[in-house]
């Protein structure tokens, strides 16, 4: 076993890692940060995105030690500091852009990341680089709304009453 | 209105809140104090007879508690089957035993033998390539015509053949509807496969079991889409626990599609293993362990024919269907291929005379049962399919054909022992031909040819009864279960309220649209209502989430304990109002004697129904609690139109679908916003079932789509913007609320739709293909273009290979 120590959400963070624990899990099982998901064994589908000193990364393909003196960023690191739902997650609200709720940490994160780069991305790009995240609850729809309203871009409001 | 949402409101949904903060419970969120881990050693052959099991080293591994074998089980039920299907014959269904782990023979690639509990996941994994076992390998049988042959390898040897079932329906009709078709004017036949799929909702399952000793009691938290459901299944039938002593949990669950619904050997083997070891043991699915344990979808080769007289109506419909089993009988499998699928064969149409073959086979495969829509997506997509090629056999329109072959006139009894209530299929058509632009579609198509694409646009209709089930009816036909709802509405002493739901959310927002029925019931803010679900500790008996029946059947429970509080209540403020019951109106959450001033707060009147001091205690019990439970008197039947526009690249085959509409008709909707959320998503895997998904096998029974790297699952690129319409409302008539449900009709309208419109698409370009296999892969499209020799020559790529071809 060897300590690993990191930053995550701005607090620093130790324990006690094998050479085998992957990011996910340190996270999941060593700090007991459940916010972010294992949905898969292959890393196709996003569910377990964080960001590691300002990247996108599928946390299920780094290992713990490699995240070592690491800046990590969690969905639970995301909400604005009186608490309040971040401006992609209270998009994702508005626009209905999760049902199940299972592969939202990761959409919220590669969402973050995305218009880091891209400020104001087109449908099309969303779509594309939404590439490495599945959901199968919202057919997507509501997802790609959500990112375009966080980014300031108009779209239709949902559904009329 | 309350003001915060009620009935009719697109309500943000307040389950979003934890879920975008990290903060849900989904059951791999919990862990239990001194849990050990299970790691379950599967099956690597499709099929074999298990010689021998060594455990001595991997039991001597660090960290190892123990290793279970069928042994360990001999105490155990089957995990058992709810619905017995009556063959043609009078002679009820093979039934096979289901073991938790494989009692010497293995009849799946998936199929557990032996599980491996340690202190640690890591452990219990080490300890399984330790673990001794001598296979001998097997025959298998993966097709289900070569699995009826004489001959054939034996999925149980146990059985007479590997034949379930041959069911007929309606088996009175059967010669009838051999002769309308014999002396018909036309008759249009189309055979096809409706595709293997795996739901895949995007949390895997999870099983946690615990014991406590000085209660003697159980605990399972479980990913499940009905813990009432599995807590009957598991301690009556498996266990032998009874259900006070047996507590189920499905908290916040990543979604299930119907996967989710059955019990599974790995729930009862957690509980158990728990008991013997005296601590709580946890499994968490790997993906691709899901791949070859959760029960699979559709798998059906059908033939079928329609008949039309000499001015187009249909004058009769028979189809001969072969639906696989897998290996063993999955909870509710018998029923899909049967009640789910025959009794929507006639549509939306008034084909007077309707016959259903049905065999259910046993082959070397997962076990597969209900996915999204269950019976119902299957028996859509081979009538539209039909209805489509007579139309183009005929030279017809085949907007017009089904106009003119429409049922009008409601109630309507099919010749398929159902009766629809209400629906307007021409008002549903009209509205997708509206918002699809249909009449605009020749510009679109110019604009393709200019791109040196081909385009086309594709029409299906569809007609689901969802709203499972009046119980009695159910009972006949076979099922074990009742499949009522209930719910307890508990007041509290200041007027909050607390609705215990039999129901289950995983992803539909219950929390959300059942707060808003009670408050608009009521008159108070949805805020004073929180919706309880998922605990078999705290919910009454309830049937769970499926066949899109929870507003319907569970939001009719509500409803119902709903009016005996107001019922209740109005009682109380009569009596401190001093006036008559009769005379008291609740309005906005105030009772008022009629014609005056004199009125009461909603929480004035809860208050008094526990500080009962001017109370009419020799009438009416102190307390404001109520419980009902609701037995449909029918199915609901949700019904729509589904226009799919699509781009053909003749150079590649690849499929591009351009535009999506869909206008359903689901009565009356509680949030807008949420119905048109699930028809996006229900659209999304109709889709992906169409032109992207396939479980497939090879010749050996090895599950060759077993991650995400080989199961093609859809992507936000797959997809345009969808136009989505629930504005033509026939609000069910049986219901309190007059609703139908919507969770599944996006995937049964969907599939026909897309194949019709490449196959329009084909057609426009000159190319008579009758008909291309789901999914409409690349490969499959360019090779009907080029005439049957595709890129891959040697025949089938892996996404062509379905089970049942």
């Amino acid at each position: 076993m060897t300590k690993v120590t990191m930053n995550v959400n701005g607090r620093s963070r130790s324990g006690e890692v094998e050479g085998r624990t992957l990011l996910v899990q340190f996270l999941r099982e060593t700090l007991s940060m459940t916010g972010t998901h294992v949905g898969c064994d292959t890393s196709q589908c996003g569910a377990c995105v964080v960001h590691v000193d300002g990247q996108a990364v599928k946390s299920c393909t780094m290992l713990a030690l490699e995240a070592d003196g690491a800046e990590v960023t969690t969905i639970e690191g995301m909400t604005n500091a009186d608490g309040s739902l971040g401006v992609i997650q209270q998009a994702f609200q508005d626009y209905h852009g999760l049902q199940c709720g299972f592969c939202t940490p990761g959409m919220v994160m590669s969402a973050k990341a995305l218009l880091a780069e891209n400020p104001k991305p087109s449908e099309e790009e969303i779509r594309e680089y939404l590439e490495g995240n599945i959901c199968r609850c919202t057919g997507y729809h509501n997802i790609v709304k959500a990112i375009m309203a966080a980014s300031g871009q108009q779209v239709e409001p949902v559904a009329a009453e | 209105m309350p003001k915060d949402g009620g009935i009719g409101a697109s309500t943000k949904r307040r389950e979003d809140v934890r879920f975008l903060t990290g903060t849900g419970r989904y059951t791999d969120d919990i862990n239990l104090p001194g849990q050990a881990y299970v790691h379950f050693v599967r099956s690597d052959v499709a099929h074999g007879r298990i010689r021998s099991i060594d455990p001595s080293t991997a039991e001597g591994m660090p960290g190892v508690l123990k290793v279970f074998t069928s042994k360990d089980f001999e105490a155990a039920g089957g995990i058992p089957c709810g619905w017995q299907i009556t063959s043609r014959d009078g002679s009820v269904m093979q039934e096979p035993k289901h073991p938790i782990l494989a009692e010497g023979v293995v009849r799946h690639v998936g199929d557990p033998i032996a599980a491996i509990v340690a202190k640690s996941r890591e452990q219990a994994r080490d300890a399984a390539e330790a673990l001794e076992i001598d296979i001998e390998e097997l025959p298998a049988v993966m097709n289900m015509r070569e699995a009826l042959k004489d001959g054939a390898p034996q999925v149980h040897d146990s059985l007479d053949s590997n034949l379930c079932f041959d069911w007929g329906f309606v088996e009175e009709n059967r010669e009838a509807v051999d002769t309308a078709i014999r002396e018909a004017a036309h008759v249009t036949t189309l055979e096809l496969v409706n595709n293997r799929l795996i739901a895949n909702p995007m949390e895997p399952r999870v099983a946690i079991g615990a014991y406590d000793m000085a209660a003697d009691s159980h605990t399972l938290y479980t990913t499940s889409q009905n813990p009432h459901v599995i807590r009957l299944l598991m301690g009556a039938f498996v266990l032998n626990i009874p259900e006070h002593k047996l507590r189920v949990v499905a908290p916040d669950v990543g979604g299930g599609f119907g996967s989710k619904i059955y019990h599974y050997a790995e729930e009862a083997f957690c509980t158990y293993a728990a008991k013997v070891l005296r601590r709580p043991v946890k499994w968490t699915s790997s993906r691709s362990e899901a791949f070859m344990s959760d029960a699979h979808g559709r798998d059906h080769v059908t033939k079928i024919e329609l008949a039309l007289d000499a001015d187009h109506n249909f004058t009769a419909l028979r189809t001969e269907t072969h639906a696989n089993m897998g290996a063993y009988l999955s909870t509710f499998a018998p029923a899909v291929p049967t009640w789910l699928h025959g009794t929507l064969m006639a549509g939306n149409y008034r084909t007077p005379l309707v016959y259903v073959n049905v065999k259910a086979v046993f082959t070397n495969t997962v076990p597969v049962d209900a996915y999204r829509g269950a019976g119902r997506p299957e028996a859509t997509f081979q009538l539209e399919r039909v209805v489509d090629k007579a139309a183009r056999e005929l030279g017809i329109d085949p907007v017009e054909l089904r106009r003119k072959n429409f049922i009008t006139e409601f109630p309507y009894a099919t010749p398929v022992a159902v009766e629809y209530d209400t629906g307007d299929y021409h008002a549903t058509l009209d509205k997708v031909l509206e918002i699809s632009d249909w009449a605009g579609f020749d510009a679109r198509l110019e604009k393709s040819r200019a791109r040196g694409k081909l385009r086309g646009i594709g029409l299906a209709h569809y007609i689901e009864a969802c709203g499972i089930a009046p119980s009695n009816l159910v009972g006949q036909l076979g099922a074990r279960a009742g499949l009522f709802e209930s719910a307890t509405v508990r007041v509290n002493a200041t007027g909050g309220i607390t609705v215990m739901t039999g129901s289950h959310s995983h992803g539909q927002g219950h929390a959300t649209t059942f707060a808003q029925v009670v408050a608009d019931m009521i008159g108070i803010d949805a805020s004073q209502v929180e919706i309880s679900h998922g605990d078999t500790a705290n919910t009454p008996m309830g049937m769970g989430t499926y066949g899109s029946r929870s507003i319907a059947v569970g939001g009719s429970a509500m409803v119902k304990a709903t009016e005996k509080i107001i019922a209740k209540a109005r009682k109380i403020a009569a009596h401190m109002l001093e006036a008559s019951a009769d005379d008291i109106e609740l309005k906005d959450g105030a009772f008022t004697v009629a014609g005056t001033d004199k009125s009461l707060n909603w929480g004035d009147v809860t208050l008094a129904a526990y500080v009962p001091h001017n109370y009419p205690l020799d009438e009416i019990e102190p307390g404001l609690e109520e419980t009902a439970f609701y037995d449909p008197a029918n199915f609901t039947f949700p019904s729509g139109a589904y226009v799919c526009e699509v781009e053909v690249d003749p150079e590649t085959g690849k499929v591009e679908v351009q535009g999506f509409a869909a206008a359903d008709d689901f009565g009356n909707v509680i949030n807008p916003m949420i119905v048109e959320g699930q028809v996006q998503g229900g659209l999304a895997q109709g889709i992906g079932q169409a032109l992207l998904e396939a479980c497939a096998y090879d010749d050996d029974g090895q599950l060759l789509s077993a991650s995400y790297m080989d199961y093609a699952m859809p992507r936000a690129y797959d997809f345009p913007m969808f136009k989505v319409d629930s504005s033509c409302r026939t609000p069910c008539t049986h219901n309190p609320l007059g609703v139908k449900g919507c969770g599944e009709a996006g995937a049964i309208g969907s599939p026909p739709a897309v194949v019709n419109a490449v196959i329009d698409a084909l057609h426009r370009a000159g190319h008579e293909i009758p008909h291309i296999d789901m999914p409409m892969t690349p490969n499959r499209v360019w090779s009907a273009i080029h005439g049957g020799a595709g890129p891959d020559k040697d025949g089938e790529t892996m996404e062509e290979r379905s089970v049942g071809a």
